[in-house]
């Protein structure tokens, strides 16, 4: 199908039109993007509805995600491992379809990437019914090594403990990393031979480097790289497209990207496959379409909503495990949208409304994870429009542009959540996160966990007071939370070793510069949980009960103290010191695989669930098994003041210090942002903008009512697209297990009174 | 200004002192307790004991922290700059005008200390105590006027409702800009008859009244009455639906009010 008046609206020079600048000789899309691009100031009156043809094909579309939310499952390819070109072209309904290209060769067929791991491949077949070929399990048994494999053949029985534990969890050791952003954009831009022959640049100007490991390494890369290019070239070639060339209109542009990362997600199940910053790079050639007469605002606006149709079904196969601990099956197509350029001009541009436009177009969705780079500088024309779409869809995300652009110039992207990178020049070793709540609990046992009664930290002594005081416990947490740092460390060194070795990212990194900027981005989860702790020992007294083993076990508090979320610094401060002091021991281990950047986020994703299930009472007043607060979040109920002091709270935390992001969820009922929907919508961009401007890093914002979500618990059946924000990303609110629907539920509504 | 306000009908249970108050609690966000985003000084104790009400547990004066006016300037300084831009200060309860002396003196200070916007949710009724300049630091008041008639609005809220009509005719004589609300209470409060007599009464005040806000009943209140032990007679009471409280605008807006 074709939207175009007619077959031959391309411009025959691919670059006709576009200015003359150092990007077409060499690979610089950020200066392609800076000379070519149209600010745009104005409001979301331009906008087209979905047209007919959309809404047949996301209606077709929805009894199979239908058949998919009923099986878990709807097929998945276990007959070979996947790979750029394994599979033949697959469509949802070929003559329809504006944009082409499935993982596989049918809609909702997951694949299988047995290089991360083969168990979890096999444990996820197997939940769901399916079975593994057996060559294929003869390969990854008898012939090839896994990821998986190879960390566990250099771990150490201290991160085995902690592992087991939970004292340090979610680590990427048994799937894939994610978390890198391929350029998608340079295959639009440039074609595949223009970068094959950069790359090979690249590879021969290292033909007299001295042959030790690192070079080595980087050469085999790089001849992975290109190699990852002739296929993906010849992936394109299946749905019948030559890709060899820059694309030479706004279908193709948005084609090419979209083939860039749909070769990244037939290659990697990575646990966070995100987009990055493409829409207003697409405008430039929507704009360009448009004034040649090619394209109607209608057309421009049904490609995107084609092209968010294939971002919405990226499916992975995964374990149910794995799905409880991150609800659903989240892919973190993650694609920024907003900012403002370096220059002092906006980057929003009429293609981020149109990507926006797709929450009415389609209906509310958790992916792809729309993220809007919020400035107090946007226009206000496009801050309304985030602020409805906020409203009437819960389905966005908002990230402080003003703080990263600082750190990360004006072409960054997100990863997964809050991982600011910038696109094509810098990537991230994941390093999922160290539970703090558990290290404290540590500190006071000595090492010995409070719920299996076994040793798992060496080196620590035990706090046998009865009552808890203030300087022991800082000094106890001090040595427990060294043992953490250096056994995190070793554990993250060794993952992503091993990920390099045996599942690189093969096309992903062929859309990166040659040197790239690596971090190594280690978390933490329990920060509220911890400084409240911390604020009730100093605050009020904090007694001990413990069992006949005379293991921690419980605590009593006697006496009020101030908790984090209400704007005192008498816990902020704690708050600030605990994340501070948490980097600075990360940062003093002595190696740092590849010689990444140790950095550091607060998020839990949805497994602050988890991590409350496997943490024991703490000396804050939380009981064992409770969940944990999401993020950065204070402590649910804690929060006595609103959310603009809960929001000041967590501003404080130093960004400087959290690199990978701070993550906060906001959830109120629509009624108590304002009466009206005008004041509604202004309300929230003032409080996005004070957020803003206090240095508030990241904010998730729900605007649910409390019944709507009780509703959907009892008839999932009618809510198919609910949608609620959750640490950085969204959720399907079906999807989530009833203990999660209900921490969601029981979280803070900052109704106010 | 006297530290002390002046009592013609000295009224039981109201806090006289200027130096020092009771505050029951704060709201940094609060964006339905006037223009934008408020900062909402919750003050202890009320006279009223409305059946409806949804903040039961600020009845009681000594229910509040004693705070002075340092205190509460200081704690609304912190967000002296977003609420500049957002919205301001509102003074609700309770019943802020329990505790005129000691609010004047913060809303004095408040406007000259940080300028912020400053709004008052009161129900009116002991105005009559205060001196018009006591309303100079006050933006907006936001009179709730629970009934418009009389017997009913004292069965409803267990005082008389003449003072509150003198109070929304002493704003109109003031020039005082504010806002009328409203709570639809179904079976109490949304005759049509009842809602076609308080916008009458409304529409015959004078260009001062910039809004009138018709708030739906809502449930947010029964936890609060439980906690307190005490009988809740609205517990059966169903909210209005978005249809009912916009006909209830309608009626309003039909007499050239802006209402929301």
């Amino acid at each position: 199908m074709n939207v175009y008046a007619n077959a031959s609206s391309l411009h025959a020079d691919p670059w006709t039109g576009f200015s003359d600048g150092a990007w077409r000789t060499e690979i610089d899309v950020r200066g392609f993007i800076q000379e070519n691009y149209t600010p745009y100031e104005g409001d979301d009156s331009f906008l087209a509805p979905a047209t007919e043809r959309t809404k047949a094909l996301w209606e077709k579309l929805g009894e199979l995600l239908k058949a998919e939310r009923e099986k878990g499952v709807l097929d998945v390819s276990a007959d070979r491992a996947s790979s750029i070109t394994a599979h033949d072209a697959g469509y949802i309904d070929r003559e329809e379809e504006l944009i082409v290209g499935l993982q596989t060769d049918a809609p909702l067929k997951r694949s299988i990437m047995p290089n991360g791991g083969l168990r979890m491949v096999e444990n996820g077949l197997e939940a769901y019914g399916f079975k593994l070929a057996p060559e294929v399990k003869e390969v990854w048994t008898r012939y090839r090594k896994s990821h998986n494999q190879g960390v566990f053949d250099v771990y150490s029985p201290d991160i085995l403990a902690a592992r087991k534990s939970g004292v340090i969890t979610g680590l990427p050791d048994a799937y894939g990393r994610g978390r890198i952003i391929g350029d998608y954009r340079r295959v639009a831009l440039y074609g595949t031979d223009f970068l094959r022959e950069e790359k090979k640049a690249e590879f021969h100007a290292l033909d007299d480097a001295d042959f030790d490991e690192a070079t080595m390494r980087l050469r085999e890369e790089i001849s992975e790289q290109y190699r990852a290019l002739d296929e993906l070239r010849e992936m394109a070639a299946k749905y019948g497209f030559d890709i060899s060339h820059p694309a030479q209109n706004a279908r193709e542009a948005i084609q090419w990207t979209y083939f860039g990362y749909l070769a990244a997600v037939k290659e990697q199940n990575g646990a966070a496959m995100s987009l990055g910053r493409i829409s207003t790079f697409l405008d430039i050639y929507v704009e360009r379409d448009m004034a040649a007469g090619f394209l109607t605002e209608e057309a421009a606006q049904e490609m995107i909503d084609d092209l968010v149709i294939k971002l919405r079904i990226i499916r992975f196969l995964r374990t149910p495990d794995y799905d409880q601990l991150f609800s659903g099956d989240p892919t973190w197509v993650t694609e920024v949208i907003g900012g403002m350029g370096e220059d002092g001009r906006t980057l929003v541009a009429k293609t981020g409304f149109r990507f926006l436009n797709t929450l009415y177009n389609l209906g509310p969705a958790p992916e792809p994870n729309l993220t809007v780079l919020w400035s107090t500088r946007l226009p206000k024309g496009f801050k309304a429009f985030c602020a409805r779409v906020s409203a009437d869809t819960s389905a966005i995300q908002y990230e402080n542009d003003d703080l990263m652009r600082e750190k990360w110039g004006d072409d960054y992207g997100i990863a997964c959540c809050v991982s600011a990178m910038r696109i094509g020049k810098q990537m991230q070793f994941f390093g999922a996160r160290a539970n703090l709540a558990k290290a404290l609990l540590y500190a006071i046992n000595g090492g010995v966990d409070e719920t299996s009664g076994k040793k798992v930290a060496d080196g620590l002594e035990p706090i046998t007071a009865d009552v808890l005081d203030y300087d022991e416990v800082v000094a106890k947490f001090d040595k427990a939370t060294d043992w953490l740092a250096k056994t995190y460390v070793k554990a993250l060194n060794a993952i992503h070793y091993m990920h390099d070795k045996y599942a690189y990212e093969r096309i992903e990194m062929a859309l990166h510069d040659r040197d790239v900027l690596r971090t190594m981005a280690c978390g933490i989860a329990g920060l509220s949980i911890v400084a409240d702790a911390f604020s009730a020992i100093k605050h009020a007294k904090v007694h001990v009960i413990r069992n006949e083993d005379g293991l921690a076990v419980d605590y009593r508090i006697e006496g009020d103290y101030p908790a984090f979320g209400n704007n005192d610094d008498r816990v902020d401060d704690i708050a600030v010191w605990l994340t501070e002091t948490f980097m600075d021991k990360v940062k003093a281990q002595p190696v740092f695989y590849r010689d990444a950047l140790p950095t550091q986020s607060i998020l839990t994703i949805t497994s602050n669930v988890v991590y409350g299930k496997k943490t024991g009472n703490t000396p804050d007043g939380r009981r064992a098994g409770e969940p944990f607060a999401p993020g950065a979040n204070p402590m649910n109920g804690r929060d006595k003041k609103g959310f603009v002091a809960a929001g000041a709270s967590i501003a404080k935390l130093p960004y400087g210090s959290a690199l990978d992001g701070i993550s906060w969820t906001a959830s109120a009922t629509p009624s108590s942002l304002g009466h009206t929907e005008e004041d509604r919508i202004a309300n929230l961009c003032n409080c996005l903008d004070g957020f803003a401007a206090a240095k508030g890093f990241h904010v998730n914002v729900n605007l649910l009512k409390k019944e709507t979500l009780l509703h959907a618990m009892e008839h999932p059946e009618e809510y198919p697209q609910l949608t609620i924000r959750v640490s950085g990303y969204a959720v399907n609110f079906i999807k989530l297990t009833r203990e999660q629907q209900m921490d969601v539920i029981n979280r803070t509504f900052h109704a106010t009174m | 200004m006297d530290a002390r306000v002046h009592h013609p009908h000295p009224v039981a249970g109201v806090h006289h002192d200027a130096d020092h108050g009771f505050l029951h609690s704060v709201e940094t966000g609060g964006a339905i307790d006037g223009p934008g985003v408020r900062f909402v000084f919750f003050m202890a104790g009320c006279l009223f004991r409305c059946l409806y009400c949804h903040n039961p547990d600020t009845w009681k004066l000594h229910n509040g922290r004693r705070v002075d006016a340092d205190d509460m300037l200081e704690e609304l300084a912190r967000y002296a700059g977003f609420l500049k831009l957002a919205g301001g200060v509102t003074f609700s309860g309770g019943e802020p005008l329990m505790q005129a002396a000691f609010v004047g003196q913060v809303t004095t200070r408040i406007k000259e200390e940080l300028g912020l916007h400053i709004a008052l949710d009161t129900q009116g009724f002991l105005h009559e105590s205060l001196d018009d300049d006591w309303f100079n630091p006050v933006d907006l008041v936001m009179l709730d006027i629970k009934h418009i008639d009389p017997l009913r609005y004292e069965k409803l809220t267990a005082q008389p409702l003449q003072p509150t009509l003198d109070f929304a005719h002493r704003l109109k004589a003031m020039q005082q800009p504010a806002w009328i609300r409203y709570v639809l209470v179904p079976g109490l409060t949304d005759g049509a008859d009842d809602v076609a007599r308080m916008a009458d009464f409304v529409a015959g005040l004078g260009p001062n009244i910039e809004r009138v806000e018709v708030l739906p009943f809502h449930q947010m209140g029964a936890s609060k009455w439980a906690e307190l032990n005490k009988p809740y007679a609205l517990a059966d009471t169903p909210t209005p639906d978005d249809a009912a409280t916009e006909a209830a605008r309608d009626v309003f807006r039909a007499r050239g009010l802006v209402a929301s």
